[in-house]
């Protein structure tokens, strides 16, 4: 209504500074929960990318998620069996009949499965010893479940094949212990095989614990080294739908026995750590609005108190509990839209100057500089929770100027 | 002929551990036209009466009709709308909104109302400001005018929607003699022109006696039959 609205408009206006800073403070909740959450969201998803990216959707392992049972066990499941020094049998480690069960998953159409043995080795070069995570592979099979081949930043896939003794190092890896294109390392497996190996490749994912810490071969070269001629102890399957990967890891478990997860499994303690981070933020930004609601709460307050007499005329005169309640409400969504208005163009300018800061940083994943996120969801999300503080804060006063009584005030004044 | 407005054994009790009885047993009607002045002692109930006439306080017991039409089981909003329509205020302090002019100051019951343009509304606002000697100060705040302005202003307010009863709860209290003159003779000449109804408090004997009628209160009750003059 035009005549309520000319009178919360009058109200803000003739308390220009405290108008301003209770629309400052809501500008500042709302613009730095934009540029935070730009910046977290661009992270996860990111890192989330070039997860699934680089790793395996789901990777089908050579262990059982429980213990396997002792006879005594299964026969008398519901009675209490204890079992004192229990020797379990030493068997042979590796996905049996590892064959017939990729030549099965690579029939579905939805994906694409490829072997690995995987096994700690030493590399040995010069006096340097660097441990790594050897990853056994067959290149006609990693290309369909990894963009190994696009990573390489030197030598080629290939090479693994027409070297007598290929590997390809990460870029971590190389680094480390010093070798460069072409140069000839001992590898040594704890099965005490050694292995004269040229390098034939050096790949880059951005993700630092697999550029750091793994290395490929060719499956055979990894078998021999580790002296598990024919073993597989690793499935790695590509999906074409990401999102199917926790339900194909679920169906691929209840048929084979053999402990099966999903990239959201495998990153799953990272994946945690991002959910803790959101609350983090999230709360903190609301403690930002929620002091700027207490701006609002405090200048609607102060109106509603330096403004008394107004109301009681108001009322005398024929305006209904509604209509003062609505001039107050109004001054706190006024306040609130000004606010996320203002507030969305703080956002934005913050974020795009956290895109020109430019700087190397190699933690978890490399990046050159802050990951940025724009989402309308961030706008939205923001704008609404500070009008509705807003609003809310406004409404506690508001109420209370509504219900007081004309014939007190009149009553006081005279 | 039914009254314009009519209290019926109105007794007004303030509760609490001590409760406050107000008014006692009122029995009063205003017929259309009527000047009427409510006098009495400082404490006499004066204001808390013209209070419950106007639909500001409800009766503890008895009936308040306007124009015949029993209040007391009235919603709050129900009573602000007759207020609105039917009701004219003028307190002791002006009780002008300070950030608007006076212009804007009368129209802001015509726009609570809505039922006219903002032209028309605008025009009339002036006329009424006009025929009380207002016309060169139409744009003037509140705070620029003198007190006697600004309760002229009060009056033109009331008189926005064309009231049946204006109520005015002692509106030369806080004005010189001579102000306090002028406010009177408004009203008479609201009554005597117009045929418009006022009832105000007052404790100033010289203003009652222009008056038509006075009802005397002392402790809450009606002392005696009214004068009418």
């Amino acid at each position: 209504m035009a005549l309520t609205l000319s009178i919360a408009l009058t109200h803000l206006r003739n308390r220009k500074r405290q108008t301003l800073v209770s629309v400052l403070g809501v500008a500042m909740g709302v613009g730095f929960f934009i540029a935070m959450a730009a910046m977290m969201q661009g992270f996860h998803i990111y890192f989330i990318n070039k997860v699934i990216d680089v790793w395996p959707h789901v990777t089908i392992k050579d262990e059982y998620r429980a213990a396997p049972l002792q006879p005594v066990q299964r026969l008398f499941g519901g009675g209490v069996v204890t079992l004192y020094g229990l020797k379990p049998r030493d068997e042979l480690r590796g996905i049996k009949d590892a064959e017939s069960v990729l030549d099965g998953l690579n029939r579905r159409n939805d994906l694409a499965a490829a072997p690995t043995l995987r096994g700690q080795v030493f590399l040995r070069y010069g006096s340097k010893d660097v441990s790594t995570t050897l990853v056994g592979i067959e290149p006609q099979h990693e290309r369909r479940v990894s963009h190994l081949e696009r990573d390489l930043v030197a030598g080629r896939l290939n090479d693994l094949y027409s070297a007598a003794n290929g590997i390809i190092l990460g870029e971590g890896v190389a680094k480390k212990i010093g070798a460069v294109m072409n140069d000839t390392l001992s590898v040594i497996s704890p099965a005490g095989v050694m292995l004269k190996m040229k390098v034939v490749g050096i790949f880059r994912t951005g993700i630092t614990p697999i550029d750091n810490f793994e290395s490929y071969a060719l499956l055979k070269k990894a078998q021999i080294l580790q002296n598990r001629p024919n073993v597989v102890n690793q499935i790695r399957i590509r999906l074409q739908d990401v999102n199917q990967a926790r339900n194909v890891a679920r169906s691929i478990e209840a048929r084979l026995g053999y402990r099966t997860e999903s990239w959201e499994e495998t990153y799953e303690n990272i994946l945690g750590i991002f959910v803790i981070q959101n609350a983090i933020i999230y709360s903190t930004v609301g403690a930002i609005l929620i002091v700027a609601a207490f701006g609002i709460f405090n200048i609607i307050s102060t109106v509603i108190h330096e403004k008394t007499r107004d109301i009681g005329i108001l009322k005398s005169i024929g305006f209904e509990e509604g209509d003062i309640r609505r001039i107050f409400l109004i001054e706190g969504l006024l306040v609130g839209l000004v606010g996320t208005l203002l507030g969305w163009m703080l956002g934005y300018g913050l974020t795009r100057l956290l895109g020109t800061i430019r700087f190397h940083i190699e933690g978890f994943v490399t990046a050159q500089g802050f990951l940025l996120y724009y989402s309308i969801l961030h706008y939205l999300i923001a704008g609404g929770f500070a009008v509705l503080s807003a609003t809310f804060a406004a409404w506690l006063p508001a109420r209370k100027a509504a219900r007081l009584n004309p014939v007190d005030i009149i009553r006081g004044a005279a | 002929m039914t009254m314009l407005l009519e209290a019926r054994g109105v007794t007004r009790v303030l509760p609490g551990p001590l409760p406050v009885t107000l008014v006692r047993d009122i029995n009063l009607s205003v017929e259309p036209g009527e000047f009427i002045a409510i006098t009495g002692p400082s404490g006499s109930g004066k204001s808390s009466l013209l209070y419950l006439l106007g639909l500001l306080d409800v009766p503890t017991s008895g009936a308040i009709l306007l124009e015949g039409r029993e209040t007391s089981r009235l919603s709050r909003s129900e009573l602000a709308e007759l207020r609105l329509k039917k009701l004219g205020f003028v307190f002791q302090f002006h009780f002008l909104l300070p950030e608007f002019s006076v212009l804007e100051n009368v129209m802001i019951p015509m726009k609570k109302l809505a039922q006219e343009s903002e032209q028309n509304m605008r025009a009339r606002a002036a006329a009424i400001l006009e025929q009380l000697g207002m016309t060169a100060l139409l744009n003037k705040r509140p705070d620029q005018l003198s007190g006697g302005e600004r309760q002229r202003v009060a009056i033109a307010r009331a008189l926005a929607n064309q009231p049946l009863i204006i109520l005015a709860d002692e509106p030369t209290g806080n004005l010189d003699t001579k102000n306090g003159r002028i406010v009177f003779d408004i009203f008479k000449r609201l009554v005597s022109e117009n045929g418009q109804t006022v009832i105000t408090v007052t404790h100033e004997p010289q203003l009652s006696v222009l008056t038509q009628r006075q009802v005397r209160l002392v402790d809450g009750g009606i002392a005696g039959a009214d004068q009418q003059v």
